[in-house]
């Protein structure tokens, strides 16, 4: 029974990550971008709501939107620094545009290196404004359990795995389904041809960017309100379960970001109870390497270079 | 309907627009010719605000379009079929044919467009739910039409519809290009394949190293001797 529960409870961190997860993918399917200060904006918006917390006793629902609207806010800033900052060059590669790809030019090194600047930036922002170590995070968590012949659930964690699959499902059918969905997804796979059918690229993908933060902000929320508490770790945890969850499902993937987290959530919760906590660890990373570079590896970069397809 | 004037555009040092004037009269097809590295994609990109010039203007309908972003420009009636096709290789071909009427709201009108695009081109409806990218060259280019069509421009431009085509379907290309015109669209086209050009062409011009060198109609000489002009190199005329 043990490794039921243990497989259940792996699923229920899972979904967390997955949760974390999505923005990071919608960057990645929708702009090609990978936002290195995407932990540490979550991170800000995070401290912002304990701040309000300690400071006013601003009630969680008050606060949930503050976190969501920040976070998308500090997405545009990031973009606006790092990314496009409101301009495109095509005179430099007009024509290149028709084999978008795994290419990286110098501008798109810059971006992902500036990004981890503002990391650095936008963390220590965060921990100049509650200096402490722990922050207390308004606490929404229902200490109920419910059991499913003999496997033990806690309510509001059950509650946040249902939010990670609303958010992962309702915004893959958004972006299959809506105008604008559609406008990101053609700039995703041919940006001029997506100028000349008069989608104004620059913005839509800074919309994009913030939206995808945006998500960053509301799984922070979710997460920490279980925990009742946020630490300068949290900023590194959203990055790195983030991206590990959005690589396991394809990096781009909005829908392959929930299997992805589960799949880590699983595997590192057998690894603990098999190897310890050290294990946890390396089992995260190796099971990133075999499946970046064992399983499929031409497949799955075809996967990445094909916009539209795996944005679903 | 459409006046460019003292038009100059760079890519960095490289000046591949000098100074190009030229005229597009309305409910015409006119015609740009010239060889290969001539700039006439470089003015096409600059016409449909893809490209920014370093000086000169482009008027469409009185009004000036050098400053305006490609999606004002689409939204004033101006659309561009650009080389080489572009589709949207992963989104399919309803898909490409939606992002195509971006810029309109009338959501009845577009899914009504959508279906006339299908009467027009009868492959795309069979492969409506297809990726664009597994379309064949010729598909691929009756959608980018298709795509531009749904935008209702009043100007279509054309970067080389035909190129890489077989005869049979380039034969079709230009049969949709005479029959588009005929509905009151005026086009300007930049084609290689200058004998078919001319056939269905109001007026043309010859470009050669980023500048007009030579503008005349169809009717006044013969093809060949716009070809010679055109890819031979002969000396220019005043």
């Amino acid at each position: 029974m043990d490794i039921f529960q243990r497989t259940l409870d792996g699923w229920l961190d899972g979904s967390a990550y997955a949760l974390v997860g999505i923005g990071l993918a919608l960057t990645f399917g929708t702009l090609r971008r990978l936002n290195l200060a995407y932990g540490a904006g979550a991170m800000l918006a995070a401290y912002s709501g304990s701040w309000l917390f300690t400071r006013y006793a601003a009630s969680a629902w008050l606060i949930a939107p503050v976190v969501v609207g920040l976070a998308g806010a500090v997405g545009l800033y990031v973009e606006r620094l790092c990314f496009t900052g409101g301009r495109d060059n095509l005179q430099d590669g007009a024509t290149r545009g028709a084999a978008p790809g795994l290419g990286f030019d110098a501008r798109e090194v810059v971006a992902l290196a500036s990004s981890f600047a503002i990391w650095m930036q936008l963390e220590q922002l965060a921990v100049n404004l509650l200096p402490r170590h722990l922050n207390i995070f308004p606490s929404l968590a229902v200490a109920a359990e419910w059991s499913f012949g003999g496997l033990l659930v806690r309510a509001d964690r059950l509650l946040l795995a249902a939010l990670a699959v609303a958010l992962a499902l309702g915004l893959a059918h958004w972006l299959a389904t809506s105008r604008i969905g559609l406008a990101w997804r053609a700039a995703a796979t041919q940006r001029t041809a997506a100028h000349l059918v008069g989608i104004p690229v620059v913005r839509q993908q800074a919309l994009a960017f913030a939206v995808a933060c945006a998500f960053s902000g509301a799984a922070a929320f979710a997460v920490l309100t279980i925990e009742g508490q946020v630490t300068p770790m949290f900023g590194m945890w959203v990055l790195m379960k983030g991206l590990v969850a959005a690589m396991l499902g394809g990096l781009g993937s909005i829908r392959g970001v929930l299997i992805g987290g589960w799949l880590l959530g699983i595997v590192e919760a057998h690894a603990q109870a098999l190897f310890g906590a050290s294990g946890r660890e390396f089992a995260t990373y190796a099971l990133l390497f075999a499946v970046l570079a064992v399983v499929q590896p031409r497949r799955r970069f075809g996967l990445v270079a094909s916009g539209a397809h795996d944005a679903r | 309907m459409l006046t460019i004037d003292g038009l100059a555009t760079a890519y960095g040092k490289i000046e591949a627009l000098k100074s190009v004037s030229l005229q597009v009269g309305a409910n015409q097809v006119t015609c740009l010719l010239g060889p290969n590295g001539a700039g006439k994609s470089t003015l096409m990109l600059t016409i449909a605000g893809i490209l920014k010039p370093k000086a000169g203007s482009i008027r469409f309908e009185g009004e000036e379009l050098v400053g305006k972003s490609s999606a004002e420009i689409v939204a004033r009636g101006l659309a561009l079929v650009p080389e080489n096709r572009l589709v949207f290789p992963t989104l399919t071909v309803r898909e490409n044919l939606m992002a195509g009427a971006f810029q309109r709201r009338d959501r009845v009108a577009i899914r009504d467009d959508i279906d006339k695009m299908f009467v027009r081109f009868p492959r795309l409806k069979e492969r409506a739910d297809q990726f664009a990218g597994t379309l064949s060259g010729g598909e691929q280019q009756m959608l980018a039409v298709a795509r531009a069509l749904m935008s209702r421009p009043r100007l279509l431009l054309m970067d080389e519809p035909s190129v890489g085509l077989a005869p049979l379907v380039v034969a079709e290309i230009f049969k949709i290009i005479r029959q588009l015109n005929s509905e009151g669209v005026t086009i300007f086209l930049v084609e290689q394949n200058a004998h078919m050009a001319l056939k269905i062409a109001h007026h043309f011009f010859l470009m050669e190293q980023g500048r007009v060198t030579f503008s005349g109609n169809p009717g006044e000489m013969s093809g060949d001797d716009v070809i010679q002009r055109a890819y031979l190199g002969q000396r220019r005329a005043a």
